[in-house]
Formats: structure tokens, sequence, C-alpha cells
């Protein structure tokens, strides 16, 4: 006969020396474990709670200018600045990471209404209230880390005024080239070495309030007008492109940088609406939950998310393709947001208000900072798997923000009256929100819902077919214009 | 040809890993979700085909085994002829130790294998560290001890003793006692959900959760005496045999039992599970010895013969004793158990427990006269996860994964006769239309019950028989009147869509008068 048994000797499992690492031994046979899915379903839970208990997105604000925050900018060749510009004129140069002022480029006279820094992050161009544009040289990324004792003073090397005296408004640079846009009484576009602009764009007699260059193909921008009106512009052609006009005013667009053809635009009526630049005769995704007009709009660079800033006095996070927000941010020292800006690492949120403070928020609002261990890594990668694994279920599904909770959808399938999409997210997810926005979004529902309802009356005493359905993503568009 | 029978060997540990069959993606209609899940099955497949590769890495502990040559046979091997083949070490798991004063005994485990309680029936409770051999903690409780057992790791064991059951640690400190459980015959611990469950004299199982104290569950069972209990470890279903031949399954959240079955003619006295939780074993007072197919809860092999206690190992061998004698069954390549080994203990021993030890061939037997060890080689799953149960842990170890599991405690909620149902969404299919026989089959039967409907007998003239008759027909009535409703509910919408049909035939300057007399 042949016989063998089970033979361990200890010193094949155990360490020899006390400084060793312990010995593993694995074994991946699914009977050695029984209930796995009961178990992974448990972690799943825990992961999504205590990403709820570990939610502080707010690092810290960023005080010195006097007056409110009218317009920043980030610089695209240095992670740690962001530039600022205030009502007062004041333009300053932050260290996020200290979160204390490097720079300080004093010169406008009147508000500073746009900031853009140019691709190589040489120089950055500020125009104002004051009519003037003007450009600053950016100090190199080591000068400004030398000293952190005092705050250097910089002068402009350009300036050019307005000949007709006009308000500028908003400026953004290229993404690969020397040229700038600034947006006021009309669109003109400048060259860094000119005193003139080189062309000049008009569509109409408005303001133009807002101008971002598209990431993907340098000669197109978007901008938009108080008319209500979304333009598009070829610099290659000596006229705008196309024109949307819509029912109510966009204050800011924002390029998606991973997918060029996309924006989105901030509008007045506190919804976003996302558009394909080819197609502008319907919008490819309403972007609902701001109480009050949506200010400034900024994408990540991952081009997977957007932050909007408020007049609500709130920040939101939103994926590039979901209705509702992600995220809410608010203090209760923060008022009415301007402007909004994602840190160029889509790590942070930095927002501008109008209490004269910069604030910095973690884009994530549960993420742990610092150095984290491989080990550590590896253990937030797998909760986030199994978190995914069972995110439709009701139980994680409540925790988790991303998803309707099922039961409020049963209750909004019985009510004939409620859309699902007027129905406000926070509201029945329990969120804790400030009063104030808690309140107006409930205002908001009812008076959304006593005009659908208004609105389904008059098309049942009208005649069938001469009220068409109009949904929500054509219904705030008037009319296209080639 | 060689190549060929290395990928079919592959193709053998894969399936292991593969936890069964993939999604039907053929059947769905959303592409996107189809194209989702095809990834998700790619990926399962890589991961099970990545963890059979490593097997010849990972897994160097040899499995032990037993193989006759010419006309030996398996079951003819003594286990004095097994110990002068196996090596020193092994030499040692074969033991007697005779204690005549306080038996009978009976035993327990922990997960790991590494640690055994023992308890005789006269009060005797003790602790053995079976790398060393040497016990822990010995004492004497002078009173009733019916059953022993590990709670989560060798520091806890609860006994149940005379009147209540109580909570030890190593060192023998009392910790709790735990006097809702009443007298309790047999104890069982949850270790996924912490629940230490019981059944006691008078037929009451309890679940309690020994982290928060707190009962879960207080069920009577109603089916007669029950000395038996034993945990699923698949499911974590804890199953019961009564005295009358049934065995009936429990979780902590349902007063009714999930499966009641009728398995034996005369009294239950042993159950064993398969760990994979396919196999369950019952042994009756009818000498009949039944392996049951859980899925279908059907007999697959009866074989004949007593048994006072069963258990399976972890590679799918099936212990019993009766009297003195053991005797193992295994499974060649067809499905039957047949004879494996079988081992007598002095004449006039009477064996109370046997247990497969984790991790080891190690057959454990506690009998009247003390514990005895002997080996069955091949018993035992020769490569444990250190994650799961190790067998060398040290105290830091068994520190963190106290946390750990912890941390991953189930609710009762969890408990379940399928455990992959967990994460699955209930099928919403819309209920079909009933057919219009189906409908009329209903309300004939409607008026039938109506009819046959027994009246209360009632005082002042209020049971006369023409008030008798008439409630009656108002009931016939009644359930008639339930069919037409719903009937006119569908011939209203029919009547409806052709109006509107007809209406959009009209011009454009009539329509509003037309939809004004259909609403």
């Amino acid at each position: 006969m042949r016989v063998k048994v089970i033979s361990r000797s200890a010193d094949d499992f155990t360490r020899e020396r006390s400084n060793d690492l312990q010995r593993v031994s694995r074994n991946y046979d699914p009977n050695l474990r029984p209930q796995e899915k009961a178990v992974e379903y448990v972690r799943a839970l825990n992961a999504a709670k205590l990403d709820k208990v570990f939610a502080r997105p707010f690092i810290g604000a960023m005080d010195g200018h006097i007056d409110a925050i009218s317009s920043m900018a980030k610089n695209p060749s240095h992670l740690k600045g962001i530039f600022s510009g205030s009502m007062d004129g004041d333009i300053r140069l932050w260290d996020i990471a200290s979160r204390k002022t490097v720079c300080q480029y004093p010169g406008h006279q009147g508000a500073v209404r746009g900031l853009t820094v140019s691709t190589d992050g040489r120089i950055l161009v500020s125009c104002g209230s004051d009519c003037t544009v003007r450009l600053w040289r950016i100090p190199l990324a080591s000068g400004i880390e030398s000293d952190d004792s005092s705050n250097k003073v910089c002068t402009h090397i350009l300036c050019y005024l307005n000949y007709d005296l006009l308000f500028f408004r908003a400026v953004d640079h290229q993404w690969e080239g020397d040229l700038f846009a600034t947006a006021g009484a009309q669109v003109d576009i400048w060259d860094h070495n000119r005193s003139q602009p080189v062309n000049s764009f008009e569509w109409g007699n408005d303001t133009v309030i807002s101008v971002r260059f598209n990431p993907g193909e340098p000669n197109i921008l978007a901008t938009s007008g108080s008319d209500r009106s979304i333009t598009i512009y070829d610099l290659r052609t000596s006229s705008p492109a196309r024109k949307l006009i819509m029912r109510t005013k966009t204050n800011s667009i924002a390029w998606n940088p991973m997918e060029p053809m996309n924006f989105t635009a901030a509008n007045e009526n506190c919804n976003c609406y996302s558009f394909d630049a080819r197609k502008l005769e319907e919008a490819k995704c309403v972007h609902k939950d701001h109480v009050s007009a949506v200010m400034d709009i900024d994408y990540s660079p991952t081009g997977r998310e957007f932050v909007t800033g408020s007049y609500d006095r709130t920040v939101r996070i939103f994926q590039y393709n979901g209705g509702h927000s992600r995220e809410i941010y608010h203090t209760k020292r923060m008022q009415r947001v301007f402007c909004v800006k994602f840190s160029c690492d889509a790590s942070y949120v930095i927002s501008g208000s109008d209490d004269t403070n910069l604030r910095l928020w973690k884009a994530k609002a549960s993420e742990q900072l610092g150095v984290i261990l491989p080990r550590e890594r590896k253990k937030h990668e797998y909760m986030e798997a199994v978190k995914n694994r069972y995110k439709h279920l009701p139980e994680i599904k409540r925790i988790l923000r991303y998803y309707w909770p099922p039961i409020y959808k049963h209750l909004i399938e019985v009510d004939v009256d409620i859309d699902i999409d007027d129905f406000d997210v926070d509201i029945c997810r329990h969120r804790h929100l400030p009063k104030p926005i808690y309140k107006a979004g409930l205002l908001r529902r009812t008076m959304a819902n006593a005009e659908k309802r208004k609105e389904e009356r008059r098309r049942a005493h009208s005649a069938p077919g001469s009220m068409p359905r109009k949904s929500l993503r054509k219904n705030r568009i008037i009319q296209e214009i080639e | 040809m060689e190549i060929h029978d290395v990928s079919d060997e592959l193709d053998i540990k894969v399936k292991k890993y593969q936890r069964g069959e993939g999604a039907d993606l053929e059947s769905l209609k959303d592409k996107k979700l189809k194209g989702q899940l095809a990834n998700k099955e790619e990926l399962f497949k890589k991961s099970a085909n990545a963890a059979a590769k490593a097997e010849k890495w990972l897994m160097q502990t040899e499995g032990g085994r037993l193989e006759p040559e010419g006309i030996e046979k398996t079951w003819r091997f003594h286990q004095q002829s097994i110990a002068k083949e196996v090596d020193v070490a092994s030499r040692k798991n074969q033991f007697d130790l005779v204690l005549p004063d306080l038996g009978p005994y009976t035993l327990d485990y922990t997960s790991s294998g590494r640690y055994m309680v023992s308890a005789g029936r006269k009060g005797h409770l003790s602790i053995i560290d079976l790398h060393t051999l040497k016990p822990i903690k010995d004492m004497q409780v002078r009173e009733t001890v019916r059953d022993v057992v590990f709670l989560h790791n060798e520091l806890f064991f609860a006994a149940a003793q005379k009147k209540y059951t109580y909570i030890y640690n190593r060192a023998g400190t009392e910790l709790h006692c735990l006097k809702e459980h009443g007298a309790v015959l047999k104890l069982q611990f949850l270790r996924n959900h912490f629940l230490l469950s019981s059944i006691n004299k008078i037929g009451q199982l309890h679940y309690q959760d020994i982290t928060t104290g707190q009962m879960i569950g207080n069920y009577r069972c109603g089916l007669g005496h029950s000395d038996v209990l034993e945990l699923n470890p698949y499911n974590s279903v804890l199953t019961s045999g009564h005295s009358g031949g049934t065995v009936s399954m429990w979780k902590p959240t349902s007063q009714a039992p999930l499966v009641k079955m009728l398995c034996h003619r005369g009294p239950v006295t042993a159950i064993a599970f398969h760990p994979n939780g396919h196999l369950m074993a019952t042994a009756g007072m009818d000498k009949k010895l039944k392996i049951w197919d859980l899925r279908k809860n059907e007999v697959i092999q009866t074989l004949p013969g007593f048994a006072k206690s069963l258990d399976f190992s972890q590679k799918g061998m099936l212990a019993t004793s009766t009297g003195s004698f053991v005797q193992v069954l295994a499974t060649s390549d067809s499905q039957d158990y047949s004879r494996y080994m079988i081992h007598t203990m002095a004449k006039g021993y009477q064996i109370n427990k046997i247990l497969f030890r984790p991790y080891e061939d190690v057959l454990g037997i506690g009998h009247s006269n003390g514990l005895s060890s002997i080996l069955i080689p091949g018993s035992g799953e020769p490569n444990f996860d250190s994650w799961v149960a190790n067998p060398y842990e040290t105290s830091k170890q068994r520190r963190e994964k106290e946390v750990r599991v912890l941390l991953d405690k189930l609710p009762p909620e969890a408990i379940m006769l399928d455990p992959t149902q967990i994460g699955n969404l209930r099928n919403t299919r819309n209920k079909e239309k009933p057919t219009q026989q189906e409908t009329e089959a209903e309300k004939a039967a409607a008026i039938a019950a109506a009819k046959n409907v027994t009246l209360k007998k009632k005082t002042k003239g209020r049971s006369k028989p023409s008030k008798v008759a008439r409630k009656k027909q108002e009931g016939i009535e009644q359930a008639k009147r339930s069919f037409v409703e719903q009937h006119k509910d569908d011939g209203v919408l029919k009547k409806k869509q052709k109006r509107i049909m007809d209406a959009s035939d009209l011009p454009v300057a009539l329509l509003p008068f037309v939809s004004r007399k259909t609403t």
C-alpha cells in the first residue's frame, strides 16, 4: 500500500526571524469561503456608509481680496497656482498648497471681468470694466516657491485700451497658439504682439458675456450673449458660424476637454445644458439641481464631470451625462458664487464668491488626502469595485447619490401629475441642505408641477395634435440660426 | 496527446473557480447591458483561469492518499499499519486520551483546526493545542455538560450545561451565563453572522448575537424532541432532526421552517452537511443512512446501518459511528459513497461524537472513555488560506482577523437557502392577463363559494329561511358583479379607443367638440 497524509512542518509556514514578514499561503477555493456574495454585499454597504461618514470636502478658504471675486484662471503649466481677480481691480496669484497670496498685480481701475493664461504659462491676460486689456508676466514656478514671506508685486507688461471705451466682459486664450479673444460689445481676437485686435466679430447688437476656445480645434470658439444666444465662431472664416437662441441667458460655457465637440452651457434658469456643437437643435443632456442662476462652469480635465457655481450660494459637481448633481458643496459663510474652477489634476475644486474669499474643496468629498500606501490604495480600489457591483441594491442605492431610490420611484409612478425628472433628488434623498435652498427646491418643484398640470389640461381641451409634447431637452431652445 | 491532457486538467480546475454558469446574454434585449455583462463575464473567466493556473505555485502542500496495491482493500488497513508508513509528525496525530471518569466526551475544533475543546458529560472542560499537544486549560464545572462549541476564535467557547449555557474564555473564566436559552441540548455557532444558536429540551430554537448580546430569534420547533442540530456551512441554515423522523431547516428571520421533510421512519439520530452545501447525510433509528441532494431535496443513496454521529470532511468523505465502530465512506468517480476505512475502538467504548479536523487528515473521536484521534488519509484540505483560517496564526494576526471579521459580520437576513440570490434583482415581469377560460373558471368558483357559504345562526328572526336565502343571493350577486366590472373596464377602454379613431377622420375645426364628448 501507499499512504500519504497531510504533513506540514511549522518552519515552512512561520517566519524564521522576528523581523521577517509573516508567511502567507493562499487557496482560492470557493468552498473555503461560504456566503462570499453576502460578505461582499456587507462590504459594499459599509464602504458606502463610510463614504458618507468621511465626506469632508471643505479644505480651506483663501482670504485676501477686499471685494467680491469676479474671475479666476488656472495656470496650465503650474499645478499649484491659481489667479483670481476681484471687483476692485485686484489680481492675485495664490499658492493652493499653502493657501497664501504669492503675487499681486495692481493696475486695473475697475472690476476685473476676465482672466486667462497663455498655453506656455508665461503670460496672464486680464480685462476689465476699465476698458483695458492687460498682459502680465507670470513669475517662474521656482521663483514663487523661494520666497513665501512677502508678496511680490508685479507690473503689467502691456496695456491696451479699448478704442470705443466699451466694457470687456470676458477673455479666453487659445489652447494652442498666440491668440486670445475678448468679449464685450463684440468679440475681438487679439495677438500678443499687436495693440489692436486682429479680428472682430459681431452678430446683433447685444453684449457678449462669455467666451471660450475649443480645446481640440484652436480656431473655434463659443460665446454667449445677453440676447440669450450661444454663438459658435470659426476664426478661419470672417463671419460667425452658428447661433442658437434659448429662452434664457447663458452665463458661461465650458467645452469638454476629452470630447471637444461637446460643450455645456450654464444657464440663467438654474439648469445646465450639454450640447453637441454639430447638432444644436437639441441639448444632449439637461443637468438640473441648482435653485438659482448658474454663474460659472468648468470641466474636469478628465472630461467625466464638471463643476458649477450658482447664485444660490452652492457649488455642485455633475457627471458629464448625469441629469442630477453628484455632490453639493455649501458653507454658512459662502455667498453667491461667481466663478469656479476644477484644478488641473482633477482632485480639487476652487470657488470664488461674493464674500471676497476663494474656497478650496475636494472633488471627491470622502477622498483621503496625502500619500496613500499601496495596500491602502488597493483596499480603496476594492471597496470602489464592490460598491459599483452592488450599487443597484436598494440599501446601497439609498446612500449613494447617483441613482434613484426605488421607493420614491414607485411613488412617482403612482402620482400621474409628477414627472420623474421634476422630482428633486435632494429632497427625496434626505440629504441635509441649507434651509433656503431646500425651500427653494420645494417651491421650484411645486411651480414646475403646476405648470405641467396646466399644460396637460390645456392639451386635454385643445385639438389633438395641436399642442405637441416637447421634450425637456428641446423645450428651452427657441431657434437655431446658421 | 499529452498537451490535450494538460488542457483538460486545467479545464476541470477552472470550473471550480467559475462559481457556476455565466449569465445568459442571448435572451437580453438591452444592448448596452449586454455589452457590459459580456465584459464582466470575460473578466470572471480571466480571473478563474488565473486562479487555476496559480494553483500550481500557490498550493504547495500535497494532499493525503491511501492507495491499495493488488488485492489489498483500503478498509483492511488498520491504524497501526498506517502509523508505520507515515512520518513522525503525522504519527503524533494518532492518540488516545483515556479519561474514564467524566465521559462520554464531545469535542469541537476551531476553524483552522489548531485547537480542540472537549467536554465530558460529567463536567470536564479542556482546551488542547493540537500542534504541541499541550492542554491550555483543564477544568471541572461539576455539572452536566451536554455540548461545547468554539466561538469565532480559540479565545472563547460556549458550553451547554445542566441549567444554562455559559461562555468561557480560554483561561476558564466564566464570561456570560445565557439564561434565556434554557436547558440546551445542542449548540452551534454561525461564524459569519456571530450567532450562537441552540436547541433546548422543550424544542426551542434560539439565535443570539454574541457581539451585541441581542436575542435575534426564539422559535418553537413544534416537531417533537430534538437533540440533533447541524449547520449547513454553505448557507448557514440550521437543520434540526426530530423524534418524529422529520428534518427541518431554519433561518433566524422566520418563524416557520424553510424546509420540513420527513426523512426517516423513526427518530433522526444524526445529520451532516457536505462543505459544498449540496449534500446532506441523515441517519435514523430506522437503521438507515440516507444521502440527500439538497438542490432537489431527493435521496440519492440509502445505506443500511445505524449512526450515532455523522460528519463530512473537507474533501467530502463521510464518517459514521455506532457503538465503538467508526466507518468512513468516500466517493470514487461515481456518485455513490462506499466503504473507505473502518476503525474499531476497544470493546465497550461508546462513541459520542466524531469530527474531522479541518486542514488535517485526522478524525477526532469523543467516546465514553476519553478522546481519540485517528488518521484518515485524503480527508482534509491540504492547503489553507491565511486570510480564511490559519493554523499558524500569531496573536497579532488573530487580533487583526477578529476586527476584519467583525467588519464583515453578516446580518441575520443574509441567511437563505440559496445564498447566491443576494445581489440579484427580483424578476419584475408583468403578470400576463388571464385568458377568458381562466376568468370564467374563476367566476364559477367564486359563485360556488358564495352559494356554499354557511351563515351564522342568529336570533330574533334574522335567520329566517327567507332572510338566509336573500343574503345568499346577495353574496352571489356580489361575486358576479366584481367580474362584470372588470369586464366593463376593458370594454370602456376599447370604446374610447374606437371613438378617438373616429375623431381622427373629422376636420380639425370640429375636433374639440368630439374630444369633449368622449371625456
